[in-house]
Formats: structure tokens, sequence, C-alpha cells
């Protein structure tokens, strides 16, 4: 079951917070989310998040974009109207490739760049019109929030949170939240 | 930590030095072949060809010409004219193969000149531990400089058609009206008075650079003059350089073919050398650190090493392409002929070559985990390296040697003469002094970086 009770600890410079996410950890305890108003260099590896995979979609979303490219090149200029590509007419995509390949260049940049970000915003659960999930509006300004699971301990967190240096720790119960 | 060089590399770059120097002297003397020994190989050549009826008309123009009869006119002409030029290409061979790969060496080192004045003029703050590696290969400049030229100056006509007799002078038989008109600029004289101020402007810089670098090392915690007069003549040569080495490019290598140009050509000799040179930063740095060295040398430098490797690789490959993709659209003859020479008798080493420089980098330096495997980086480079000699190859040859290419004896020689050569005086100068620049403002910054 989900924990109905989470701790906010509020922390207000990017250092801080990196040691706290690493004493934490080092406790064991498990860091839900931490909210940041820009990326924290190293964090994803302090929380032991688990490597991107976006890298390998963009991949993929390249090679489709190079046979998109491929494909409507064959189509447009060889198949349906057979062009005289700078006066060599061989209507062969082989001999006028090289006329093709600042498109078959543009169009996997463009499917790649253009997926991968549509990639991104999906699997960080972000649309159109979507409710912001932020706990706190600060941390879209200049403070940083780390979010953990309160399993009967609140004291001992509390007391290790503040020992990290946290400015403000709040004590939410989730369920209070949803109704 | 103080680092001197072993005494069985040094061993392997001398016996490297001797083999190539052996391997360059058979060659000159394999190539010193008389008018008759050519029409002789001709010949042979037509009777391996299924053709028998042309060896016939061949041996009997042969023949026809050893008893001194030309009755039959413009026929033994042609003839006559067709062994001369594969005389003079078989002639131009082992010079050809000297230039390639005494400029594939240097432009190794000048490549690497370039990289660090860059690293001095960004402030970077990733690479102070790389510092003097790169001033190590960077020595090699001016002694790898002298030596081309004088096997420019030595070869003449042999590498730089343009310098041949009468080729300027109206009424010879060789005379070329295009070559006529650029003599202005084209003319042994100039060639080597330029030559000279560029390979002194280069070589005045590392010395400089390299002389504040050590001077740092030793000064006072906060007298940072040393750098940022660095920092200054660094900014100084980049402007410098980026002149005499598009202007290099046109006489050193484009003018093999004194009637094509290319704009772009400056750019394209450009990121070869930088592409060649961070490898060879890449390959020397992992070497140090096998033996115990450049203990603050990271994963993390190789890796940004790698990332430089695959980007000018692309960029390189941008630039070839930007060319290939103009002259083959325009199909204007005088330009178009470059590139026709080279996929009808070079089909193999000018498409091997885009695979070599372009294909493997492509795919194996994509990941970024790969880019932190020493030895992946170090087979990747060696792929590296071979294309652009390949590139390198592919400027010179075709303009001297035509169809007569081959990579053989005295390719492979002056390949291993160089390799010593750079080897040995890379290697010594590394020695002199200590490996990390410790002086250097951004070294703390350098020994901490972590991608």
């Amino acid at each position: 079951m989900e924990a109905s009770k989470v701790i906010h600890a509020i922390y207000t410079d990017d250092d801080v917070l990196m040691s706290a996410v690493k004493t934490v950890k080092a406790e064991k305890h498990h860091i839900e989310e931490v909210y940041t108003p820009f990326p924290v260099h190293g964090l994803d590896k302090a929380m032991g998040l688990a490597p991107t995979r976006l890298a390998i979609t963009a991949f993929i979303y390249g090679c489709i974009g190079i046979s998109v490219a491929f494909a409507m090149m064959n189509f447009i200029m060889i198949k349906d109207w057979p062009q005289d590509i700078g006066g060599k007419p061989s209507f062969s995509y082989l001999e006028n490739m090289p006329a093709f390949v600042p498109i078959m260049f543009e169009l996997t940049v463009f499917f790649a760049a253009h997926l991968m970000v549509i990639t991104f915003y999906l699997r960080s659960r972000m649309w159109p019109f979507k409710d912001a999930e932020n706990p706190d509006p600060r941390t879209t300004d200049d403070h940083f929030l780390m979010e953990i699971a309160v399993h009967n301990n609140e004291e001992s967190l509390t007391n290790l949170l503040k020992s990290t240096g946290a400015v403000e720790i709040n004590i939410i119960d989730k369920d209070e939240d949803a109704h | 930590m103080e680092y001197k060089i072993s005494n069985r590399l040094r061993i392997g770059a001398i016996i490297l030095m001797i083999l190539g120097a052996l391997g360059v002297g058979y060659g000159f003397m394999d190539s010193h072949k008389s008018f008759e020994d050519i029409e002789t190989m001709l010949n042979e050549e037509s009777h391996h060809g299924e053709v028998s009826e042309v060896a016939t008309v061949e041996e009997a123009h042969g023949a026809s010409h050893a008893e001194g009869d030309h009755s039959d006119g413009s026929h033994v002409d042609e003839h006559k004219a067709h062994v001369e030029h594969v005389l003079h290409q078989v002639h131009n061979r082992p010079w050809s193969a000297l230039y390639v790969a005494g400029f594939f060496f240097f432009m190794i080192a000048l490549g690497v000149l370039a990289f660090y004045a860059i690293q001095h003029a960004a402030q970077a703050g990733w690479s102070p531990v790389l510092f003097r590696v790169m001033e190590g290969i960077t020595s090699y400049v001016l002694p790898g400089g002298i030596l081309l030229l004088l096997v420019a100056f030595f070869a003449d006509s042999h590498v730089f058609i343009w310098l041949t007799d009468g080729m300027t002078t109206e009424g010879s038989p060789n005379y070329d009206a295009l070559v006529a008109n650029k003599s202005g600029w084209l003319n042994k004289t100039g060639f080597f008075i330029r030559a000279i101020i560029f390979l002194a402007g280069w070589s005045a810089y590392q010395y400089f650079s390299r002389k504040f670098s050590l001077a740092q090392d030793n000064a006072d915690i906060n007298d940072k003059s040393n750098f940022k007069k660095n920092f200054r003549i660094s900014a100084g040569f980049l402007v410098f350089f980026i002149y005499t080495e598009s202007i290099m490019s046109w006489d050193w290598i484009m003018s093999v073919d004194p009637h094509w140009f290319s704009t772009l050509f400056g750019w394209y000799v450009l990121s070869g050398m930088l592409v060649c040179g961070i490898t060879v930063i890449a390959m020397v740095t992992v070497y140090l650190k096998s033996k115990g060295l450049l203990e603050h040398v990271n994963d993390s430098h190789i890796h940004d090493l790698a990332k430089f490797m695959f980007g000018f690789s692309i960029f390189w490959t941008y630039l070839w392409f930007s060319q290939f993709m103009l002259i083959w659209y325009s199909n204007i003859p005088e330009e178009v002929t470059y590139f026709i020479t080279r996929i009808n008798d070079f089909k193999l080493p000018f498409f091997g070559m885009v695979a070599m420089n372009f294909l493997f980098p492509l795919l194996l330096l994509m990941n970024s985990d790969f880019k932190r495997v020493n030895w992946f980086v170090i087979m990747t480079g060696i792929v590296i390296l071979c294309g652009h000699y390949l590139d390198i190859f592919n400027m010179i040859m075709p303009a001297t040697v035509g169809d007569r290419w081959f990579i053989g004896i005295p390719e492979i020689s002056s390949i291993l003469f160089f390799a010593g050569l750079f080897i040995f005086l890379v290697f010594t100068s590394l020695g002199k002094y200590p490996l990390l620049a410790k002086g250097n403002p951004f070294v703390k910054e350098s020994e901490n970086f972590h991608y």
C-alpha cells in the first residue's frame, strides 16, 4: 500500500540538497520524489534512479526518420514523377543519392528531436491542461523539496532531516489531500 | 610524476625509423626505371589481359621504337606520350608516399597545437591535466614541419606538377595557360617563403606557450601573469592559425591539382587535422595511464576526448560531403574531374575512407558508455587514424601517380619512418617535464572533473 503520510523537507541550496539526499539514502530511507527549480547535476545518481532510456528511443526515432525520408524521396522523385536531377537522368535512387542526403539528414534529426521530446513529456506524465503535481509553488522559484514516505517513524525522520540542513519540515497526509 | 621514455619504446621507434628508411630507399631504387622498362612493363600488363591483339600491337610499337623507326607518325607519338606519362607516375610514387606520410604526422601535431590553443583561449576547466600531453605532441611541429618542407623541396615537380619546367613559359610544349595565370602565387620561391612564415609562427607559439606553461608551475601562488600571457598569445595564435592553415592547405595540398579549386578546402583539412590530433591525445593519454602515470586523468577526461573524436568525425563528414555534393550537383567539367578520377581509379580508398571516418566513429562512439572504455577508444582511434591517412592519400595520389597507385613498400615504409620519428620525438619531449601543469589555476577543477 502507498504510504498515506509523507514528509516534505525544504532546502534552499542545491549543494545542501545533494548532501541531504546522500545522507537520507545512506540511512536506507526511500525518497519518493525531489522537486527542484532547475536540473541538479548528479541528483538522479544520488537518488539511485535507473538510467534513462530516452537515448535508445532517440536512436529508434532517428532510424524511423531516415526510413521515412528514404521512402518519401523514392516515391516523389523516382517513382511517382521521375525527375532529372542535375542533368543526370539516371532515375535511380542510389545514383541520385547525394541530392537526397540533406533531406535524409534533416528528417532523421526532425523525427529524433520531436518524438524524443514528446516521449519525454508522456513519460513524465505531462500533457496539456494537466494539473501540476508540484506540492509547493516555491519549488518553481528558489526552494528545493524532498518527499519521503513515513512509516511510523516521523520523529526519527524529522530529526535526521533537520540535521541535514532542511529549513522547513512538514508532514502531509496524502489521503486528506485527495478528498 | 615524472615520465622517462622507456628503452623499449625508444628502441622500437628507432627500429621503425630504420625499417622505414630502408623501405623508402628501396622504393626510390625500385622506381628508378627507364623508358624501356616501362614499355616492357606495359607490354606485360597487356599480356596478362585477355586482349592479346592489343598486346601484339603494343609489341610492334615497342619493336618499331627500338629500331628508331618513327614512320607511322602520330600513333607512335601517342604511344611514346603514354609511356612517358606512366614513367612520370612511377617516378612520382616514392616522393608522393613520403610526402603523404610526412604531412599526415605533421598534421596530427598541428591539430593538437590548434586544440591546445583553443583550450587556453577558452580557459577550459576540464583539460589542464592533459596540457603536458598536448605540449609533448606539439613538440613535433617544428622538426616534422622542416622535414616535410625538405621533402616538398626535393620532390619538386614529382609532387607539384606546377613546378614542371616550361609550364609557365609561353611556346613551351609544357605550357599551361591556367597555371601560368596563377604563377604569381604558385611559384617555388613564394611557396617556401609562405611555408617558412607559417612554420615560424606555429613553432613560435608552440615554444612560448610551453615556456609560459612551465613558468607558471614555478611561479608564486598569487602570480598568474604567465597564465594570462598564455591566454593572450593563444587568442592571437588562433587568428594567425586560421588564416595560415587555410593558405597552407591550398599551397601544400590543393595545388597538386593546380586546375581545380574548392573554397572550403581549408576547413576540410582543418577538420581532419583536429580529429587526428584529438585521437592521438587520447591514445597517448591512455598509454601513459597504463604506465600508472597521469593519476589525475579519469574516465571523464577520456569520455570528453572521445566526444570530440565523435563530433569532429561528423564535422569532417559534413565538410567532405558539402564539397562533394556541390561539385557533383553542378557537374562543371573542370571541377567534377577531381571526383571522377577518384571514383574511377581510387574507388576502394575513396569510399573506404568514408566508411572508416564516418560510419565507424558514428556507430562505435555513439553510445555514451563506450566512450569511457579505454581500449574501445584506442581501437576506434586506430580506425580513425587509418581513415585519415587514406584521406590525405586521396588528396595527393590521384594528382601524382594516377591509376598507378598501390599501398605497398614505399607507402608503408614512409608511414613507419614518420611514425618512428613521431613516437621518438613526442615521448622524449614528454619525459622532459612533470606531467601535471600544477601551476594552472584551473588544474584543481580539472582534477575533480566528472561527468
